[in-house]
């Protein structure tokens, strides 16, 4: 039996705000109050703390003897504990970014508003193709390439929390 | 290793729309009847049944599985929901083949379905929480964010161009407008891609698959079985699929690694040695037009960084040596994330039987392979196909 349009007779039905606004279409909505407490791990746990006092930690494995980052408790390679804590720099190469006109939730991002310009940066002191996400700024979009020293934007010490955003962005720099 | 030979021997789908008034049920449910009506089986004739179904977060629907039970045919029945994100799609009809192949039942009904239209105001914000909740969330990261960077990272590698890429939708787009379950058919050229709305550079509007709302379904059967329900099996004689870690930023994003190690395990179960002469017709996973390129060679159906090339010389035209997306692809089909996968696996399935209508690619194929990708830029899932 072949698959033809005649078997297949739905066609499209528009949905926009408008029909959600004037109850046009069933909707439910809440606003549960789910406030999660995720424990950060031994790895991430110290990373985070780390990162309060203003550094980057990265955990070596010493069987493939990469320097890895984020920093794991164990080496999913080569399946066993990794060893010690190695110091690296708050620098780093763009591996790759995007200029991206949306957010999270595929918003356009409303006129004169700086586009977001997330990369994979590889951390100088890292193994090669290590690298984190993270944001780019003080340089206009057009002018990021792959390959483009960064540093990072710390926030006041007083302001760090122990989070990834304890770096507010990281900048070109030379 | 005592596995049975396993068949698809029906195929079912609803068309892929923006917004379907059904319910996820009545979806899965009209696929699977089709599904079974194509082989003129019933559902007393079914021993179990697999489905298929990405985030909860989309209908906003915790088991969602076990909601769609009743339209996948699944009533108090051995039932198994499987999910790897976009990889769902292959992945569900694999699981059906461990079913049957492992001799525990001789039919599987397999059912892909979603819907991501009720998902508001845009399903793209379901994906914030597959991120990593610790360093990665609270930098508000967004699925193409990372496939921008994919992208970004496979052209500064090979040295291409977005003109080089953009091919991949114009052909696409063409080969749905003969498939009666597409939602974004069109004529489109290499400049309208060029000139549509940049969503995340390098990425433009029409260098990516809509949200969709659909259903696929398929019939498999132990060897003995299909051979009495239709006289054009087509064999699932390879299978294979692997993930990569959720570290995601310490890979290089330039090769897909977990889906080469799928596609051996797929390769070596089928015999196949060189499966860029082996392998007539391909369905690799189009979410976004590089992702096609990108697939080709994970797929090994060509070397590293090649598939522009191959795209550029029409080989992967519907009429060319290697047709691939002969469907049209997420791209021009539609991307209902789980029912996308198996769309491929019923478009392998139709071409190898010759039933694929206007969309029939030349010269009697005989061996075809469908490929599904998906979560963090992880998951590679394979089948490969002959009659």
């Amino acid at each position: 039996m072949e698959i033809t349009t005649d078997v297949l007779k739905k066609t499209a039905t528009p949905l926009s705000s408008k029909h959600l606004s004037q109850g046009k279409v069933f909707t439910a909505s809440c606003k549960p109050n789910l406030v999660y407490a995720w424990d950060d791990g031994v790895a991430i746990g110290r990373y985070l703390k780390e990162l309060k006092r203003g550094r980057i930690m990265a955990k070596r494995c010493r069987q493939c003897n990469r320097i890895m980052l984020p920093p794991r408790m164990f080496c999913e390679r080569c399946w066993r504990i990794t060893d010690e804590w190695v110091p690296v720099k708050d620098t780093g190469k763009v591996n790759t970014f995007a200029i991206s006109h949306v957010d999270w939730a595929a918003g356009r991002i409303p006129k004169g508003q700086r586009y977001f310009t997330p990369a994979v940066i590889e951390i100088d002191g890292a193994s090669k193709g290590m690298g984190i996400l993270h944001l780019i700024d003080e340089v206009k979009p057009e002018k990021i390439f792959i390959g483009m020293p960064v540093k990072a934007v710390w926030r006041p010490e007083a302001e760090r929390v122990g989070a990834i955003t304890d770096i507010k962005y990281f900048r070109p720099i030379g | 290793m005592g596995r049975r030979r396993v068949a698809i021997v029906g195929a079912g789908m609803t068309k892929f729309v923006r917004r379907a008034l059904e319910t996820p049920k009545e979806l899965a449910y009209e696929a699977s009847k089709m599904a079974l009506d194509s082989c003129e089986l019933s559902l007393a004739d079914i021993d179990c049944v697999t489905i298929g179904t990405a985030p909860d977060a989309f209908d906003g629907v915790h088991m969602n599985g076990e909601f769609l039970i009743d339209g996948s045919g699944a009533y108090r029945k051995p039932v198994m929901r499987n999910y790897v994100g976009g990889g769902t799609g292959v992945y569900a009809p694999i699981h059906g083949w461990f079913h049957v192949a492992s001799g525990m039942f001789d039919t599987c009904l397999v059912v892909a379905e979603e819907k991501m239209s009720s998902c508001q105001p845009h399903p793209a914000g379901a994906f914030l929480t597959i991120f990593d909740h610790t360093t990665e969330q609270p930098l508000y990261p967004t699925l193409i964010w990372i496939f921008a960077m994919e992208m970004h990272r496979y052209m500064h590698t090979y040295g291409l161009t977005k003109k080089d890429i953009a091919p991949v939708a114009v052909k696409n787009k063409k080969n749905a407008l003969d498939h009666p379950a597409a939602q974004i058919a069109e004529e489109i050229t290499v400049e309208d891609v060029l000139n549509s709305e940049v969503l995340a550079h390098p990425v433009h509007r029409l260098d990516i698959s809509p949200t969709s709302d659909g259903a696929v379904a398929v019939v498999l059967a132990a060897e003995h079985v299909a051979r009495r329900i239709t006289d054009k099996p087509v064999w699932i004689d390879g299978v294979g699929y692997a993930l990569d870690t959720a570290y995601w930023c310490t890979r290089d994003l330039c090769y897909p690694e977990y889906l080469e190690v799928a596609a051996r395990q797929a390769y070596e179960m089928a015999g196949i040695r060189e499966p860029h002469k082996e392998i007539h017709i391909a369905e690799p996973y189009d979410p976004f037009t590089y992702k096609e390129l990108h697939h080709m060679e994970g797929l090994m159906l060509c070397g590293k960084g090649e598939a522009p090339r191959l795209l550029a010389d029409g080989v992967t035209q519907r009429d060319g040596n290697l047709p691939v997306c002969p469907s049209g692809g997420l791209l021009g089909v539609g991307n209902p994330i789980a029912a996308a996968g198996l769309m491929k696996v019923a478009e392998i399935f139709l071409q190898l039987r010759g039933e694929a209508g206007k969309r029939q690619v030349p010269g009697r194929p005989t061996t075809g392979v469908a490929q599904a990708w998906g979560d963090l830029m992880q998951v590679g899932t394979v089948m490969v196909m002959r009659r």
